[in-house]
C-alpha cells in the first residue's frame, strides 16, 4: 500500500533528509520519500503492518522535529 | 497571493525584536563608557557578563532547549547544538578573560552572533514559506467541493462523493470538480490553470468539460462521465505533487554531501582547536578559530536552496500548461539537444483538409459532386470535403442519390441516369476513365460525372502553424531535428522542408518508430539527450524509450500523461522552447547556488583557520548564504516571455 501524507510544521530541509533516512531503516517499510517543498510524506509499506509502520515513523519524525506531526 | 506570519512566527519575531534592542542599549553604553572598568576591580567583568548572559538567555532559549532536547534523541550534528557550543565557547573563551584579569572582549560576540543567527533562521523560514506558498497556489487547481443534483434538489458535497452519471451543477467562477459532458446552458471555460491558455474556451450542451478548468459566464449542468480520482484535476494534481519526489542528480549530490560535510567540519573543528593549540599553547585563540567553524558547519543554504530551485522550475512550467513530471526530467531536458517529431498531430493539424482543387474555376461544382459521395461518411477525407463544400459555399447537399461504398477505391453515387465518381485512380481506371496519376504529397480524389472525369481534389495534413518557428528555433539552439512518419516519401519531403527540419525518416510502422528511436538512442553521443516529441495516440511506447518523452495536447489523454515525462497541456509547439529556456535558468541557478554557497563556506573556513575572520563573518556565512539562496532559487519563477502576443 502506499499513500501520501501532509506533514504539519516540517520546518527544517536538512530535517526532511535525515527523517526519510531513518524511516527507509524501518523494518516493513518499502519505500519513502519526505518532500520538504509540499510538505508530504510518501510511504510504502506492506497492507497489514501499514499501521505499526506509521506509527514507527511518526516517532522517528518526532525525535528528529519534535513539532512535527502525520496529519492521518 | 499574501504569506501570513503563523502565531509561532510573530512570537519569535516580537523576541528577536526586544532583544535586538536591548543587545543595543548595552553594547551602546559598554562601548562608550566600559561597563567592566565602571564597577573596577578583578571582578568588574561580572556586570557585561551578566548583562549579556541576561541577553543571551532571552534570544537563545530556544535554541539552547532543542539543542538539549536533540542530544538526548542522539541528534549529535544538530545545528542547534552547534550553535551552543560555537557561542558558549565564546562566553566560556570570555569569562577566562574576565577571571584571568585580561581585557574583557567576547561577550557581545556571543550575543551578536546568536541573535544574528536567530534573525537569519528566521528571514530563511519566511523566505522558504512564501516561496513554497506562493509555487503551490499556482499549482492549486484542487476544486473544494460539487454541487450534484440529488432526488431533485442540489446538494453541495466533496467531489470524491460524486459518481459517474451524476448530475452536477456549475455556477460561474466555479471550478469545475469532474470531467463530464455539459448537457444544459452554455458558457466559456478559462483553462488557464490547466493549460496556460489565456483564450477561454466556449461550452455548450454535448461539449466535454474539463476538470480543474474554471466556469466564467454561465450557469451550466453536466452529467459526470469520470470518478474524481480519475479526472483530469486529480490526475494532474498526482502528478505536480509527485514531481518533488523523483528527485535530480544535482539534489541527491547535496543530500549526500550534507551527510558528511557537518561531521567533518566538527572534526576539522576538533582538530583545529588541540593539535596548533597544544603546539603553541594558545588555547584561547584557536579555540576561537575552531568555534568559528562550527558555525558555518550547516548545509542549510544549499539543502534547502536547491529543491527549492527545482520546485520553483516545476511551478513556473506548470503556470504555461507545462507539466514536468520530475526534478530529474527538468535537469535532462536542460541538456536535450536532439529532437525527433512525430509528424502526424505533432508537427501537423492531423485532420485532412482540402488544399487544392483543380481546375479552379469549376471549383464548386466538383465539391458539390464529392460533397454528395462523401457525405455521411466518417472517413477524415471524406468529412474534410464535406466540411470544406459547407464552408465554402455553405449550401445544402443533395441528398437524394444512392450510395455505393467502394472500399479501398472510392464511392459510387447514382441517381436517376447521373453517376458520380469519387476515389482514387484505381476507381477511375475501373470505370474505364483515363486520369494521369499524380505526384502531389498528399491524397488526390478524382472526381468524375457520368464517365468523364471532371476534376480534382487535393486533400493534405496541415501543417501547425508555428511548426517552422519551432524547428527553426530548436536548429537555432544547436539541437539536431528528425521527424518520423508512418506516411509517404513526397509528403514527409514537403513537410521537412516546409520547416527546415534536418532529417526525415518516412514510410514507418508504429513497430519501426521505436526502433528508429533506438537506433538513434544508440547512436548519440554519451552526454547529448534524445527528446521524442509526440501527440501521445499511438506512440506511448516511444515516449517511453527515449530520454525524455513529451506528450502534445494532454487534457483528456490519459497514456500520453502516463507514458511521458513532460506534457504539454496545451497542442502549442511554443511549450517547447519554453520549457527549455525554464530547465535552463533553472539548472543555471541550481550551479549558481551551489557554487556560490560552497565558495563562501570554503572561503571563511580558510580565513577562521587562518584567524583573519571573527564569527561575525561565519554567521553571514550560515544564514546569509542560505538567504541569498533562496532568493537567488526564486528567480527561476520570474515571468518568462512566451514568444506568443
Amino acid at each position: 500500500m502506499k499513500k501520501t501524507f501532509k506533514l504539519e510544521d516540517l520546518d527544517c530541509a536538512n530535517c526532511a533528509a535525515k527523517m526519510q533516512n531513518a524511516i527507509e531503516k524501518l523494518d516493513g517499510v518499502k519505500s519513502v520519500t519526505i518532500s520538504f517543498m509540499t510538505q508530504r510524506m510518501t510511504l510504502e509499506a506492506d497492507d497489514a503492518a501499514f499501521e505499526s509502520v506509521l506509527t514507527a515513523a511518526q516517532k522517528v519524525i518526532k525525535k528528529i522535529e519534535p513539532d512535527c506531526i502525520i496529519v492521518r | 497571493m499574501k504569506y501570513r506570519l503563523s502565531k509561532k512566527e510573530k512570537r519569535i519575531g516580537l523576541r528577536i525584536l526586544l532583544s535586538l534592542a536591548a543587545f543595543i542599549v548595552v553594547f551602546a553604553v559598554d562601548k562608550s563608557i566600559d561597563l567592566a572598568s565602571s564597577v573596577g576591580g578583578k571582578l568588574g567583568w561580572l556586570l557585561p557578563f551578566f548583562l549579556y548572559l541576561a541577553i543571551y538567555i532571552a534570544i537563545g532559549c530556544d535554541v539552547l532547549y532543542r539543542a538539549a532536547r536533540n542530544i538526548a534523541h542522539g541528534q549529535v550534528f544538530d545545528e542547534n547544538f552547534l550553535m551552543c557550543v560555537a557561542t558558549l565557547g565564546a562566553f566560556a573563551l570570555a569569562i577566562f578573560r574576565g577571571v584571568t584579569g585580561q581585557e574583557i572582549e567576547g561577550f557581545d560576540e556571543a550575543c551578536a552572533v546568536l541573535l544574528f543567527y536567530q534573525v537569519g533562521e528566521f528571514f530563511q523560514r519566511y523566505a522558504t514559506g512564501k516561496s513554497r506558498k506562493s509555487i503551490s497556489a499556482l499549482m492549486d487547481i484542487r476544486p473544494d467541493s460539487a454541487n450534484v443534483i440529488r432526488g431533485g434538489e442540489t446538494v453541495e458535497v466533496s467531489p470524491d462523493e460524486v459518481h459517474i452519471g451524476e448530475t452536477i451543477v456549475i455556477n460561474p467562477g466555479e471550478k469545475v470538480p469532474l470531467d463530464g459532458v455539459c448537457i444544459s446552458g452554455t458558457s466559456s471555460l478559462d483553462l488557464k490553470a490547466l493549460t496556460g491558455e489565456t483564450l477561454p474556451s466556449p461550452i455548450a450542451q454535448g461539449g466535454k468539460v474539463i476538470s480543474g478548468s474554471v466556469n466564467l459566464e454561465g450557469k451550466i449542468e453536466v452529467q459526470v462521465e469520470k470518478e474524481f480520482y480519475d479526472s483530469t484535476v486529480s490526475k494532474i494534481l498526482e502528478l505536480v505533487e509527485n514531481a518533488a519526489d523523483k528527485k535530480s542528480k544535482a539534489e541527491n549530490f547535496i543530500t549526500k554531501f550534507a551527510r558528511y560535510y557537518t561531521p567533518t567540519v566538527v572534526i576539522c573543528a576538533l582538530l583545529l582547536a588541540v593539535i596548533p593549540g597544544a603546539i603553541t599553547d594558545d588555547w584561547a585563540g584557536w579555540i576561537y578559530r575552531a568555534l568559528s567553524f562550527l558555525v558555518v558547519s550547516c548545509p542549510c543554504a544549499l539543502v534547502i536552496s536547491i529543491p527549492l530551485s527545482f520546485f520553483a522550475g516545476i511551478g513556473a512550467a506548470s503556470r504555461y500548461g507545462i507539466l514536468i513530471k520530475g526534478s530529474n526530467y527538468l535537469e535532462k531536458f536542460s541538456k536535450a539537444n536532439i529532437f525527433v517529431f512525430d509528424k502526424t498531430g505533432t508537427l501537423t493539424k492531423g485532420n485532412f483538409a482540402v488544399t487544392a482543387v483543380t481546375p479552379a474555376d469549376r471549383c464548386e461544382e466538383i465539391l458539390r459532386l464529392a460533397a454528395i459521395c462523401e457525405q455521411g461518411l466518417s472517413h477524415p477525407i471524406a468529412t474534410s470535403i464535406v466540411e470544406c463544400y459547407k464552408n465554402e459555399f455553405g449550401a445544402d447537399i443533395p441528398s437524394n442519390y444512392s450510395i455505393k461504398n467502394e472500399a479501398g477505391f472510392g464511392v459510387v453515387a447514382s441517381c436517376e441516369d447521373e453517376v458520380l465518381l469519387a476515389g482514387n485512380a484505381k476507381l477511375m481506371r475501373q470505370y474505364g476513365i483515363n486520369c494521369d496519376a499524380t505526384t502531389d504529397a498528399g491524397t488526390t480524389v478524382y472526381v468524375a460525372k457520368n464517365g468523364a472525369l471532371i476534376g480534382t481534389i487535393l486533400i493534405e495534413d496541415e501543417l501547425k502553424s508555428d511548426s517552422p518557428a519551432l524547428i527553426g528555433a530548436l536548429n537555432g539552439m544547436g539541437a539536431k531535428t528528425v521527424m518520423l512518419t508512418g506516411d509517404s516519401e513526397a509528403v514527409a519531403a514537403k513537410v521537412a522542408s516546409a520547416t527546415g527540419i534536418s532529417k526525415y525518416h518516412a514510410s514507418l510502422l508504429p513497430a519501426d518508430k521505436v526502433s528508429k528511436v533506438e537506433e538513434l538512442l544508440a547512436e548519440k553521443g554519451k552526454n547529448d539527450v534524445l527528446c521524442f516529441v509526440g501527440d501521445g495516440i499511438n506512440d506511448a511506447p516511444v515516449l517511453m524509450r527515449s530520454d525524455i518523452g513529451i506528450a502534445m495536447g494532454g487534457v483528456g489523454s490519459d497514456a500520453a500523461i502516463e507514458a511521458s515525462d513532460i506534457v504539454l497541456m496545451q497542442d502549442d509547439l511554443n511549450g517547447i522552447p519554453l520549457a527549455k529556456r525554464i530547465a535552463r535558468r533553472t539548472m543555471n541557478i541550481v550551479t549558481e547556488n551551489i557554487v556560490f554557497s560552497l565558495a563562501v563556506k570554503v572561503a571563511i573556513l580558510i580565513l577562521s583557520a587562518l584567524g583573519i575572520t571573527n564569527m561575525w563573518i561565519a554567521v553571514f556565512g550560515d544564514v546569509g548564504v542560505a538567504i541569498l539562496a533562496i532568493l537567488n532559487a526564486m528567480r527561476v519563477g520570474l515571468k518568462y516571455n512566451t514568444d506568443k502576443k
